[in-house]
């Protein structure tokens, strides 16, 4: 599919973008007000800059080895393996990261960027909270104020990580404006932006918003894939590429950073698994932004959207809330165009079954947004061959998640 | 450039001939509805206004404070589109032909509707010129250069971030007037001084002959009358929706006005 697809639109590599307006094809871009783009094409600047200095590439394996605990395992999940009766399944387990998640991959790169750039005063936006846990956990080693925003509704449903990000010294807003939703809070951190522009650097936590950030996150999160290269190499031989590789999508940084080491291999197969809500119909209660929407603009990029007819932003629905944001990735709306990934949706119900049977067969409770790549797994996996390889991508794991799951399966957390 | 003159050009000429500052109002359109909202647009320009700013609604309005994102979701409540936008400016047009109206907004619902599409009905409805937030001079082939060539305004935001090194790239596709945000922050922040104004809008008038009219963060007639007399005028919004808001007689919305105008006029 790969090939075919590169030959007929003259594209020699998948791995080149964006160009320097911070496109991927027509993805992407710099819409945000005059205020932010000084600052903008300051950080694009000392990105560059930073991308090919050894000292700061340096800095990064020294904290991911030493305080993130990389490389994460590339696991062979045996009993899943065996119980759904196909291919052969690898997790790559980023959950086992500090603090839970692949976030904190992204985030150390931003973080030092920033105390390169001279900022003091980093603020983060957060859904779930894993993303804002990371970042203030950043912090908290490198002795910077944080102030992280996260809608009122996400406050509630996520006291666990507010109180996290409090004990590791951050400052938690709750975002009231708007209807209070991840959105929300990217909208009131893009204020307190604008507003703190000097002092401030603004770390966002996926592989959104006005460029460089797309690229920039993406690049960080790609040690993912980068080491599941090298990790099933050593233990199916060399040269041997995963068949299938699939991860959860929000905003998509962990899948980017699978995916993108891999975009110009064309035997391997890409899938992005987004979340289906009750369904992504007309009722419109999912987050299958790439399945249900279509291209506008939001957040300083263009990329597909949940909207209304006329260009209003819808908000998003999901079970897992780091999954549960209207818009994605860039870089992703682009391969999905190209038809070099292949991006589908999982409902709510099918991803607790995932959850419950990873739990259950191979001992790992797993977030729900990687449930939602599990539960994909468990689709396919039963229809290809046993030599098939599919690598998933275990982002994160379900601590967070134990109560919503609780609820959703009638148990009583109370006793 | 061989552009036509618009609405907004004749009124900075008169207003430079008579030797006058300008006062620029915001006020959102359908908010709290259509009727109320076009009642007030109505009254704008009897109370003073030279020039009318009408917000399109949008859902994440990034760059504005409380104040005009709840307006903005009063409108969209009460069942606010671009369609009815349209509309209220032609209802407008049909008992005022000379009062220039810009549109303000984000740039998501006109990208919805499509470029083309959207310029051609704008046009036809009689707005004059766009201020779109979200599109810096690095996305201008975007709205700012198909628009321009449509025959309208597209007024560019500069900010106390825009140094000399990017002052030329933002001034270079602006028509009608440069729209300089007294404050790095969102509107209804912080109040401006005409002291740290003056010398950022002389700073700005060293490099074009538009006129520079300084917004956010002025809600008092002698804040108008303060930052007008330090630029060739003022913009209103916050405080102007902030009335509207209180649910009061579109009379008392008025006479408000007329106090602000009457400051930016003083200058």
């Amino acid at each position: 599919m790969g090939e075919r697809t590169q030959m007929e639109d003259g594209v020699n590599s998948f791995m080149t973008g964006p160009d320097e307006q911070g496109r991927f094809g027509k993805f992407g871009g710099r819409f945000v007000s005059e205020t932010l783009m000084p600052l903008i094409l300051d950080l694009e600047a000392r990105y560059e800059f930073a991308k090919t200095d050894p000292t700061f590439w340096a800095e990064m394996d020294d904290l991911w080895k030493h305080y993130v605990g990389r490389p994460s395992p590339l696991y062979y999940a045996d009993r899943l393996t065996k119980h759904l009766g196909g291919a052969k399944i690898y997790m790559k387990r980023d959950e086992l990261n500090h603090t839970g998640a692949h976030k904190i991959n992204n985030v150390l790169g931003q973080i030092i960027l920033a105390r390169r750039m001279g900022k003091t005063r980093i603020i983060a936006e957060t859904g779930a909270g894993q993303h804002g846990v990371a970042t203030a956990t950043v912090c908290a080693k490198f002795g910077l104020q944080c102030v992280v925003y996260m809608g009122a509704h996400d406050v509630e449903r996520q006291a666990p990580n507010v109180f996290r990000m409090r004990l590791l010294g951050a400052e938690v807003i709750p975002v009231t404006s708007g209807r209070g939703t991840l959105k929300d809070a990217m909208n009131d951190a893009l204020r307190d932006w604008v507003t703190n522009v000097r002092d401030t650097f603004y770390c966002i936590g996926t592989v959104a918003g006005p460029h460089p950030y797309p690229a920039m996150v993406r690049d960080f999160q790609s040690i993912i894939g980068k080491e599941v290269r090298w990790q099933l190499a050593e233990q199916e031989g060399e040269g041997r590429l995963p068949d299938t590789i699939i991860a959860a999508i929000g905003g998509g940084s962990n899948a980017m950073g699978l995916f993108y080491p891999f975009l110009d291999d064309p035997s391997v197969n890409i899938i992005g698994v987004e979340a289906g809500g009750k369904g992504v119909d007309a009722r419109m209660e999912h987050c299958a932004s790439l399945t249900g929407g279509r291209p506008g603009v939001l957040h300083g990029n263009r990329t597909y959207l949940l909207q209304d007819n006329d260009g209003q932003i819808l908000e998003g629905f999901s079970i897992s809330a780091g999954l549960d944001y209207p818009g994605i990735g860039p870089e992703h709306s682009w391969l999905h165009d190209m038809g070099r990934a292949q991006y589908v949706s999982i409902t709510d119900k099918e991803a607790l079954e995932a959850f419950q049977l990873s739990c259950k067969l191979e001992g790992i409770i797993p977030a729900l947004e990687p449930s939602h790549a599990l539960a994909h797994v468990m689709k396919i996996a039963p229809t290809l061959p046993a030599e098939h390889i599919i690598v998933m991508n275990m982002c994160g794991r379900g601590d967070k998640d134990i109560f919503t799951v609780a609820k959703h399966l009638g148990f009583d957390m109370k006793i | 450039m061989g552009r036509t003159m618009t609405r907004i050009d004749a009124t900075f000429a008169r207003l430079k001939s008579q030797n006058k500052k300008a006062f620029v109002a915001y006020i959102m359109a359908g908010d709290p509805d259509v009727e109320r909202s076009l009642a007030v647009m109505k009254g704008l320009p009897g109370a003073g206004v030279d020039v009318i700013e009408l917000g399109l609604p949008f859902t994440d309005p990034m760059a504005d404070g409380p104040t005009i994102q709840l307006a903005g979701q009063r409108a969209l409540e009460a069942g606010m589109t671009l369609d009815k936008t349209l509309q209220m400016v032609r209802d407008f047009r049909a008992t005022d032909a000379n009062t220039p109206i810009v549109l303000m907004g984000y740039y998501n619902p006109i990208y919805s509707r499509g470029v083309d599409t959207f310029l051609a009905q704008a046009t036809k409805a009689g707005i004059d010129g766009m201020i779109i937030v979200d599109l810096p001079p690095e996305e201008d082939s975007e709205l700012c250069l198909p628009a321009q060539a449509a025959g309208l305004n597209f007024i560019r935001l500069a900010t106390p971030t825009t140094d000399a090194k990017r002052l030329p790239k933002v001034l270079q596709n602006t028509s009608g007037f440069v729209y300089y945000v007294s404050v790095t922050g969102i509107t209804g922040a912080a109040a401006a001084q005409a002291a740290d104004v003056g010398p950022e809008v002389a700073r700005i008038k060293r490099s074009t002959d538009l006129p520079v009219i300084v917004g956010f963060g002025i809600n008092t007639p002698e804040a108008a009358m303060a930052i007008a007399s330090v630029a060739d005028g003022c913009v209103v919004g916050s405080a102007i929706v902030k009335e509207i808001s209180t649910g009061k007689p579109v009379a008392d919305v008025l006479s408000f006005v007329a106090t602000l105008a009457a400051g930016a006029h003083s200058a």
